[in-house]
């Protein structure tokens, strides 16, 4: 069983962080080239902490299984990044900040975490802006803002639709600063497959060039891992197709423990899915809500007609009508179910009628069509270029997809798993969102983790480790897990199916949107803890993996990740059937309130869940860390 | 256009595919079938359809970059019917639909081709070049911590919408693969640009154009003929005016550097 | 780097060598135009200006090594950045397609490789009488000059002056059809290398933007064209008979 001590230091909830960096220990500045750091993935957590530790003195080795670390999805965020600088002068603060963030992901975030996150966003913008990311600025000069899913406050900072790729690439140019400097090793094109624990600490990485196919072994004094979500266990999501959960499902079956991973975040505002060759989901940012107006046809027989057709009265502006306070800007979970009810009821539109409408004609009247133009042109272009719709003449059709996910690999208040040395930063971690995440909040924990926790946090662990002790890549540990690997890739090869990966992919997704999609029961997950132990024997037996191990093979990576996908959707399944209640992404039927909203059992589920692996073909164990909240009062989430 | 469009009449198309098993092996077009395409399926999706097809019938499928499919990570990377990204205009090739072709059309599809982008397998190329141009100057040195208060510093709005212009460049390198000369100033450019404009990053301003461009060279990219065909290829329009900037700023830290008088105490403190 | 090393050395210094010489070179085509415009007027003003041209001594030899020098550095970075970019391209595209390049900047280097071969005729035709040596100016009897040749007001060749007849070598020169069809091809590449090289510059420079790039554009195209009919002219009045060549060196040569 394992030992989860969340590390949450004492005193008054805004003092914690302070007297936390003043109490832990320090690396001396000669003995920090001594200890080398192995970080995985080089999105905004990963980039932002090889460079920042590097700066600090440390030697770091990144790898990346893209070509270029300027791929990672952290790219793909739209709206923006949160940050408590109450620039708009509208009465935000860090504790408002915290408290919204905390409220957002429906109180399963530990208090302390959320308050860091909270207190170093305003560094993060400082930190961008220096790095030459160019927000949005207003006609002074000055930084501009706006409001965004869930908040009422205008306290997100944006670059055009592009605010993920303009952080990323500051912090792919910090990250290649360090690289050419010669402070860190760059490794791409290398996927991460295993870890390797020597006496009880993650001490290397296991390491497939995907064009090689050579199998190297790395030994560090620490390993981070910062390789982002799991969403593609869904198959179909707003995720990069190779955006995947091996480095995190491998350091699971390796002792780290994971935690909550039934916390799946559906956005709602993507484009539907047109048809069964669909490989992936486009996301429409959330700002389209503050003037879109989303609605569904009263009447079941109006749903095959043309929007045009429907008149006024015979429309369910289901929303507003639900949530008057908040309307189209309620948060996302609350906005996705809504309409997920709205197509069960039979009242979903476009040829699958899995969709709702998102209707500018409100917003055209009121701005002209020019001014709608100049806030969502490129939105709109988007929609247009997919559907070959024009969302200017016609409303846009709107179906929920999977956006983000909230679990990930347990860590505490240093970031550092169950497994002392392995620690996880940005998405690939559970710490900061609790059950759902606000919009603009992803941004801030991945910078937040990488600039400015793990360079102080780290250096508590790495204190206690004797410099240059780390162990040689040929002790039998790492032996072990590179000869484990080889006879893995052999067995895919050899099994000569009659199945692409894909396929089973696609039946992965189906399985996990069905029974444990947006809204979950005992019955759905049940049934589909029947179907993916025998999807999971069916592909080891059937697929089809063609070519060969020594070099580029898109389908053998892609057989790995969707292995490790088949295996972490039974452990979702199972963390959602165990979690006998609502909150945030993780909505069970049997547990609602009477008009639909998420009901919670603090007294039962206000904790942590924490799996720990037992072996192949044992049930994992069921750790617990209990959320004990302090300062803050656990209320019913109500945004109505 | 948009009634058109809307259509979901099947398609057939012959895809014409260089196949390449590895960097020194030599390549050559292949001709596939792919029939009852539905025109809203996108470009990558039909090759997806395609591999699944050829790993049904024993055949290595064919290799090509992908990842994002929105046109943000700027992986995808297939030259189509001889432009690179395709058909359309500032699109990447993960947004080209198959609407865009007719039944029965022939596609031809090559990887993006420079020197500098040695091809590794069939459709996929080494773009690692940029990285190291990034690596020697595509940066503003500000180690975390040391950044002073955000709106110390005003940046003016034009500055900063410009600056942003060169920013949302996506580092695919299509604007290589669409000059005759595979150059690869519009990146560059795009990147010099970008910080140049800023005032954060003038401190660096010449010695990042100097670097990056001489990096550039040595690279093996080829030389700006002024045909701009690139920002034409680019999958988000960036203008050739960044090359042209690029070149000012490139004299100007040239006479600088040839004029300027330094320190003696440069080589570093006690 | 030094200056010369990144002038001579880098990618965008030899785009910049190409922009200063080509400035160099289109202010000496057009001052060589302007000049010989002046074959519609009396012999005396053709002769008299070649003559002062002449008098200038170790001056015209500056000017001459100066222009040697640019269309020498124009055409080593040409080729340069030619080798260089045929190297970076490597394999060649089995599907080609140009999204918008013009004409004229894709037919650079055949422009200017017959501007090149036009010149060194040009040069041997009228400069050293390599070719067409009957009708030389050294072949040709003096021109005695009837009036003063004044430059900005001064007289610097006298009235009774015998000087050689560039005049009419010129006019005796294009009498044969073949060489000024050749003079008008060559000048109509010309003008189109310089439509794609002026615009060209501006960029190399760093002077053009799109802001304005439509009216440079334009600029280009009038001055282009104007250089062409200007050009045109002299062959074309020869051909079209409208200038007769005089009648003593017609019969001389005869």
């Amino acid at each position: 069983m394992a030992t989860l001590d969340p590390k949450i230091p004492s005193g008054p909830l805004a003092d914690k962080w302070r007297k936390h960096k003043t109490d832990i220990k320090l690396v001396n500045p000669a003995n920090k080239r001594k200890y080398e750091i192995i970080v995985v993935g080089a999105g905004l957590a990963g980039s932002s902490a090889a460079s920042s530790l590097a700066d600090m003195g440390y030697k770091v080795k990144c790898f990346v299984f893209h070509d270029s670390p300027r791929r990672a999805h952290s790219i793909a965020a739209q709206g923006g990044i949160n940050a408590a600088k109450n620039y708009q002068n509208d009465g935000d603060s860090v504790h408002r900040l915290f408290y919204d963030t905390l409220k957002g992901g429906d109180y399963r975030a530990r208090e302390a975490n959320v308050h860091r996150l909270a207190e170093v966003s305003v560094n993060i913008i400082d930190q961008c802006v220096a790095q030459g990311v160019p927000f949005a600025r207003e006609y002074g000069g000055l930084l501009a803002n706006r409001s965004f899913g869930g908040a009422q406050v205008s306290r997100t900072f944006y670059a055009r639709g592009q605010t993920g790729q303009q952080l990323l690439l500051g912090a792919y140019s910090a990250l290649s600063r360090t690289v050419g400097a010669g402070l860190v090793e760059l490794h791409t094109h290398s996927e991460m497959l295993d870890l390797v624990i020597v006496g009880g600490h993650a001490k290397g990485v296991i390491i497939r060039h995907l064009v090689t196919g050579a199998i190297t072994r790395h030994s560090a004094d620490a390993v981070i891992l910062a390789t982002g979500g799991y969403g593609n266990v869904f198959n179909l999501s707003t995720y990069a197709r190779q955006s995947n959960a091996t480095a995190i499902w491998r350091a699971y079956k390796r002792g780290a423990c994971m935690a909550n991973p039934c916390y799946t975040q559906i956005h709602p505002t993507c484009i539907p899915v047109s048809g069964d060759y669909q490989s992936k989901l486009t996301l429409m940012s959330e700002s389209l809500r503050n003037d879109g107006r989303i609605w569904a046809p009263k009447k079941k027989e109006d749903a095959k007609k043309a929007p045009a057709d429907i008149p006024e009265a015979d429309r369910d502006y289901f929303l507003e009508r639900i949530y008057p306070s908040f309307g189209n800007l309620c948060p996302r979970d609350v906005a996705s179910r809504a309409a997920k009810r709205m197509c069960d009821e039979g009242r979903g539109v476009g040829e699958t009628g899995l969709g709702v409408y998102l209707d500018f004609s409100d917003a055209i009247k009121r701005l002209g069509e020019a001014g709608v133009r100049e806030r969502y042109g490129n939105l709109f272009d988007i929609y247009h270029e997919i559907t070959a719709e024009s969302a200017y003449q016609q409303p846009m059709r709107i179906y929920p997809a999977v956006h983000y996910t909230m679990g990930g690999l347990w860590v505490d208040y240093n970031l550092m798993s169950n497994v002392p040395g392995l620690f996880v930063l940005g998405e690939a971690n559970f710490s900061d969102h609790g059950a759902n995440r606000l919009g603009a909040s992803a941004l801030m924990q991945g910078l937040a983790d990488g600039y400015f926790v793990i360079p102080y946090t780290i250096g508590d662990y790495l204190a206690g480790q004797k410099p240059g002790a780390r162990p040689s890549i040929d002790s039998a540990e790492f032996k072990a897990a590179a000869d484990g690997l080889a006879s893995a890739t052999k067995r895919f090869l050899d099994t000569k199916g009659k199945q692409p990966v894909s396929h089973f992919h696609k039946r992965l997704g189906k399985i996990m949107w069905d029974h444990c999609g947006m809204a979950r029961t005992k019955e759905g997950l049940e049934a589909a803890l029947q179907k993916l132990p025998a999807l999971r024997e069916e592909f080891h037996a059937t697929v089809n993996v063609p070519g060969s191990a020594d070099t580029l093979n898109q389908s053998l990576e892609q057989a790995g990740r969707v292995a490790d996908f088949i295996e972490l959707g039974e452990l979702l399944c199972r963390d959602a059937l165990t979690r006998e209640e609502s909150c945030g992404g993780h909505f069970r039927e049997e547990y609602q309130y009477p008009d639909g909203e998420c009901k919670r059992d603090d007294e039962k589920f206000g904790h942590v869940a924490a799996w720990e692996f037992q072996g192949e073909g044992k049930a994992p164990l069921r750790n617990t860390e209990p959320l004990n909240y302090e300062f803050t009062k656990m209320s019913v989430r109500n945004y109505k | 256009m948009v009634a058109s469009a809307n259509s979901t009449q099947s398609i057939s198309i012959t895809l014409r595919v260089w196949r390449q098993a590895g960097p020194k092996a030599p390549g050559k077009f292949v001709d596939y079938q792919s029939a009852n395409l539905n025109p809203n399926m996108s470009f990558l999706e039909m090759l997806d359809v395609v591999n699944d097809e050829l790993t049904l019938k024993g055949e290595e499928p064919i290799a090509f970059a992908h990842d994002c499919r929105e046109g943000i990570c700027g992986t995808c990377s297939c030259t189509i019917n001889g432009k690179p990204h395709g058909p359309g205009k500032g699109v990447a090739t993960c947004q080209v639909y198959m609407r865009a072709f007719r039944d029965g059309d022939v596609i031809t599809v090559e990887p993006f081709r420079a020197e500098a982008f040695p091809i590794i397998k069939d459709l996929v190329v080494d773009r690692s070049a940029f990285d190291r141009i990034q690596q020697a100057g595509g940066f503003i040195t500000a180690r975390a911590g040391s950044a002073p208060e955000a709106n110390a510093l005003p940046v003016p709005k034009p500055d900063a919408d410009l600056a942003m212009d060169a920013a949302t460049c996506i580092g695919c390198g299509a604007c290589v693969a669409a000059c005759k000369n595979a150059s690869a100033m519009l990146f560059v450019a795009a990147k010099v640009g970008h910080l140049g404009l800023l005032p954060q990053g003038q401190a660096e301003r010449d010695k990042r154009v100097l670097a990056m461009v001489s990096t550039m060279d040595a690279e093996g990219f080829g030389n700006c003929t002024n045909q701009y065909e690139c920002s034409a290829a680019c999958p988000k329009l960036i203008s050739h005016d960044f090359i042209a900037r690029m070149n000012r700023d490139y004299l100007g830290a040239t006479v600088r550097a040839a004029f300027k008088p330094e320190s003696m105490a440069s080589g570093g403190g006690a | 780097m030094n200056l010369v090393g990144s002038l001579f050395g880098s990618s965008i210094g030899r785009k910049i060598l190409m922009a200063v010489t080509g400035v160099i070179l289109i202010g000496f085509v057009v001052g060589h135009l302007v000049g010989n415009l002046q074959v519609f007027q009396h012999p005396d003003k053709l002769n008299g200006y070649a003559q002062f041209l002449h008098n200038l001594g170790p001056l015209l030899w500056v000017a001459r090594i100066g222009l040697i020098v640019a269309v020498l550095v124009h055409i080593w970075a040409a080729t340069a950045l030619t080798l260089e970019n045929n190297r970076a391209r490597g394999s060649a595209y089995g599907v080609k397609h140009t999204i918008r390049a013009t004409l004229a900047s894709r037919a650079m280097r055949w422009t200017g490789l017959v501007v090149l071969v036009f010149l060194l005729y040009h040069l041997a035709h009228f400069t050293f009488g390599g070719v067409q040596a009957a009708t030389f100016k050294a072949s040709l009897a003096p021109h005695t000059m009837t009036a003063d040749y004044s430059v900005a007001g001064f007289p610097v060749i006298k009235a009774g002056a015998t000087v050689p007849d560039v005049h009419a070598m010129v006019v005796l020169g294009f009498q044969n059809t073949a060489v000024a069809l050749f003079y008008i091809i060559a000048v109509g590449l010309l003008s189109l290398h310089l439509l794609h090289g002026i615009e060209s510059l501006f960029q190399s420079l760093g002077l053009r933007s799109e802001k304005w790039s439509v009216l440079l554009r334009r600029a280009a195209a009038v001055f282009c064209l104007l250089y062409f009919l200007g050009n045109l002219a002299i062959p074309g009045a020869v051909l079209a008979g409208k200038l007769p060549p005089p009648a003593k060196a017609a019969s001389a040569q005869r």
